[in-house]
């Protein structure tokens, strides 16, 4: 398990960092995929089940698709890609490369400090469903709405 | 007992919501029914009321409603006092009141407004009544402001013309500065005593402050500017002249019968005070004696109608003024009785003559109308006879209680009462003067009008000249109320000195009848001399107290208001919005438009928070 | 089985988190900048899973369940109006869309 955390992490952390550098957007796409479905297994190596699950499924499916469909009906093609390649300038990185690199370095200083070994311990459907039905069953009806409303206001926006 | 004194002023109040939120959808008969009809049903209460207490033999019941409010040891309440006073003043507005709203409902019925007039008169007596009834001084003052604004509402009535509604505004304003001196008097007294509840202030003032002492002066003095405001008086007369831009029957129940008189109520509810505080009391006397005399003259010399029996309101009241000062608190207030029926009774005769005359105001361009108008002439004679206290009549008695009180009081007791005789002489020539220009004489115009008298109109002033006729004889219960205050010692009075009162007014009659009548005496000829052309002027503005108000106070504040148009402490103000512009317009630059920029800043406001919170 | 020091699975989602924001600061193609978002919220919901699974409570998982909706909405909406914008502005440059400022 242990094993399959930090190769799923690597995995991870190399996709990401392959989508926010390509200038194909559907290769960024495929690599956000990829991305998640890696953040997936992280949660299994966690003893999150049910969240990996979760994450394949709407993730790295749905909302996935739902991209692939606008860069479709977007029509982006080399043109583009010629595009992002002009934009994407070595000195524009240089700023949120350091402010990222500092907030990185922040956090990672709060987090070194702590240091607990823990073995992950599957919590898995039963208990997670047992609270979303129980005391969060409010939250759910309004992330519900929510939901809707999102739908709606999705139609709405994308009429022509 | 008395359970029913809250439905007085509850009537009226009832009266004036029904007819404001149909907001004049109703039929004028409808109207009529409602805002005479409150009134009279009020008056049929007072009338059970003042038995039922006269039976009882109390010398004051007292009816709570609920408290007001209640802040520390500051509890005024919505409660109702009767005493002898008070049942006198609810009769008379009531009853009053009532007649002068049966007039209107005939006197009013052309006017487009009609359900808006008997709005305001309703509520004008809901407030009215408030007042006489209060048995603490905020109550009493809430009413005090009600009439106030009823007064300004029903002066500006005709508000199309902005004459009107300077007048209502001049009304306003004037009382105003009495009524901020009466509010300065309750602050005081409350400091002072403890309480607003005016039998427990009395009482309170009676054992705290000497006879004389300082606080008793100043809170008299507070107290009486209030009622000079209202009871128009010197100096604060200049505004009742010209409320008479208001109908004529609102100037017959506010501007002479009722709201006017609540000055002269306020000295007498409250004459302990005043009796702590001699020196003001004469000060009471004497405002009173000048302001009869001066406006004496003034009514003189005036064309106007209206103004004329305006200008004798203000010097009887002046009689009234006279009578507490000199400590007749009974002979005050039953004049004020007296004086509500025959000035409502001639300003009712002189709403009927200038409605008949097609609002015609000058009284010389009328002239022997007494056959073209018997019922006017009628209400005119004998209410003149009562203003000029024609012997047996109800003028007669009120104000020769007042004249032998002014005369048996000690110091200047001799030149107040010569006063009040020489104001006497006066009241009989202009009143006089007014009947004979207007109903003998040669007619000078206005020959084909027919007089408009309806039921409703005459009913209620042959109810007024029977009023003013036997008024004299009612005997006003208040004994009880003044009674540790008042000498009753017998006026022993040569039969010279009644001579004269009887006759000083007969012969201000005949003079009258020389000059206007008989044309023995001739107006022009002593109108000749430039002496008395520039008299006549003075004295027809007012002894120009208008004129000097207007340089001493309006011109000053305009200018003053003028100079300070340019804001110079608006400045500093200018300075902070300058300075805010200023500071947005740097800020500003930071609004880029860009989203990436805004992205920007939040993760670099995160890493300060971080670097922050790891720090500290 | 060997324990996973759950301090690195926090750092794993600082990372995400980090290397999310620099995709945000640095691309002007509006999806990238969506794309870069979804990094970002995805590797909030990491961090809930972590410390979901350290004290063994489930709320975490709820948590995350939370986010996945939020992120589910919002890019129903916010592709809705990157396919406005689009229409009306014949580009997906951020940068273009400057009209509202000071």
């Amino acid at each position: 398990m242990t094993l399959l955390f930090y190769l799923a992490g690597a995995v991870a952390v190399i996709s990401t960092l392959c989508v926010i550098v390509q200038t194909n957007i559907v290769h960024a796409l495929i690599y956000l995929i990829l991305s998640l479905l890696a953040v997936a297994v992280v949660f299994f190596s966690l003893g999150a089940p049910f969240a990996a699950v979760l994450e394949a499924i709407v993730y790295a499916g749905a909302i996935m698709v739902l991209f692939l469909f606008v860069i479709m009906m977007l029509n982006l093609g080399q043109h583009s890609r010629d595009q992002e390649r002009s934009w994407l300038q070595a000195r524009g990185w240089i700023l949120p490369g350091t402010l990222a690199a500092v907030l990185l370095v922040q956090l990672l200083n709060v987090l070194l400090v702590i240091d607990h070994d823990f073995v992950p311990t599957e919590v898995g459907v039963l208990e997670v469903s047992a609270l979303l039905f129980g005391p969060y069953v409010l939250a759910v009806e309004l992330a519900s709405i929510l939901l809707l409303a999102g739908l709606v206001a999705a139609y709405h926006l994308a009429k022509k | 007992m008395l359970t029913q004194i809250w439905l007085m002023p509850t009537l009226p109040l009832l009266g004036f919501l029904s007819l404001v939120l149909t907001a004049g959808t109703l039929p004028k008969r409808a109207v009529a029914v409602i805002g005479a009809g409150s009134i009279g049903l009020a008056f049929l209460v007072a009338l059970s009321v003042a038995i039922q207490f006269l039976a009882s033999g109390e010398e004051a019941v007292t009816q709570s409603l609920w408290v007001w409010m209640s802040v520390g040891g500051f509890n005024p309440g919505f409660s109702f006092y009767i005493d002898g006073l008070t049942v006198v003043m609810m009769l008379v507005i009531t009853g009053v009141g009532f007649l002068i709203h049966l007039y209107s409902t005939g006197f009013m019925i052309d006017d487009p407004s009609y359900s808006r007039f008997f709005s305001y008169m309703n509520l004008f007596v809901a407030a009215m009544l408030t007042l006489v009834l209060a048995d603490n001084l905020v109550l009493l003052y809430l009413g005090w402001e009600g009439v106030g604004l009823c007064s300004y509402l029903l002066i500006g009535f005709w508000y199309t013309n902005p004459e009107n509604g300077y007048a209502a505004r001049k009304a306003f304003v004037v009382t105003r500065v009495g009524d901020t001196s009466m509010a300065l008097g309750l602050f005081l007294l409350f400091a002072q005593l403890g309480t607003l509840n005016i039998q427990d202030m009395l009482h309170a003032a009676e054992a705290e402050w000497q006879v004389g002492s300082g606080m008793a002066i100043a809170a008299a003095l507070l107290l009486l500017g209030g009622a000079v405001g209202k009871s128009a008086q010197l100096p604060l007369q200049t505004w009742l002249p010209d409320a008479m831009a208001g109908p004529t029957p609102i100037s017959a129940l506010i501007h002479a019968a009722t709201m006017v008189t609540a000055g002269v109520y306020l000295i007498a509810r409250t004459h302990v005070v005043f009796e702590l505080a001699p020196s003001v009391q004469e000060l009471v006397a004497w405002i009173g004696l000048i302001t009869l005399l001066m406006s004496g003259f003034t009514a003189m010399a005036q064309h106007d109608i209206k103004r004329i029996l305006a200008y004798s309101t203000i010097s009887q009241i002046g009689y009234m003024f006279l009578g507490l000062g000199v400590g007749a608190w009974s002979a005050a207030i039953f004049h004020l009785m007296t004086h509500a029926f025959f000035k409502a009774l001639l300003f009712l005769g002189a709403g009927t003559v200038i409605l008949s005359l097609h609002h015609e105001h000058d009284i010389f361009k009328m002239g022997g109308k007494r056959k073209q108008l018997p019922v006017a002439f009628l209400s005119f004679l004998i209410g003149g006879l009562a203003l000029t206290a024609f012997p047996f009549t109800s003028g007669f008695f009120s104000k020769d209680e007042i004249l032998l009180a002014a005369l048996a009081l000690e110091g200047p007791g001799t030149i107040l009462w010569l006063g009040g005789v020489i104001g006497a002489f006066f009241t009989g020539i202009y009143t006089f003067r007014l009947i004979f220009v207007v109903f003998f004489g040669e007619s000078k115009g206005h020959d084909q009008e027919k007089e408009v008298a309806g039921w409703n109109m005459a009913g209620p002033l042959f109810v007024l000249m029977l009023l003013s006729l036997v008024g004299g004889f009612i005997s006003i219960p208040v004994d009880a109320v003044f009674a540790h205050g008042e000498e009753h010692a017998e006026h022993h009075v040569s039969t010279l000195i009644h001579g004269i009162m009887i006759v000083v007014p007969l012969i201000g009659i005949a003079i009258s009848y020389l000059f206007y009548c008989s044309g023995q005496l001739s107006i022009d000829k002593l109108m000749a001399s430039k002496l008395a052309q520039s008299l006549h002027r003075f004295w027809f503005s007012g002894w120009g107290m208008d004129k000097l108000y207007d340089g001493l106070f309006v011109r000053p504040f305009v200018a003053l208001a003028r100079l300070n148009s340019k804001d110079f402490i608006d400045w500093l103000y200018g300075l902070l919005v300058s300075l805010t512009r200023w500071g947005n317009a740097l800020v500003v630059k930071s609004q880029t438009g860009y989203l990436r920029w805004y992205a920007l800043s939040i993760a670099l406001g995160l890493a300060v928070l971080l670097t922050l919170g790891v720090t500290l | 089985m060997q324990g996973i020091p759950y301090e690195h699975g926090l750092i794993l989602a600082s990372i995400l988190f980090a290397i999310g924001l620099v995709g945000v600061l640095t691309r002007r193609n509006i999806v990238f900048l969506l794309m870069s978002l979804e990094i970002m919220l995805n590797a909030c919901g990491l961090a809930f899973i972590v410390a979901s699974a350290r004290w063994e409570q489930a709320d975490g998982q709820v948590m995350f369940l939370m986010i996945l909706t939020l992120a589910a909405a919002e890019v129903a909406v916010g592709l809705g109006l990157i396919i406005q914008l689009y229409r009306r502005y014949h580009t997906v440059d951020i940068d273009r869309l400057s009209e509202m400022k000071g």
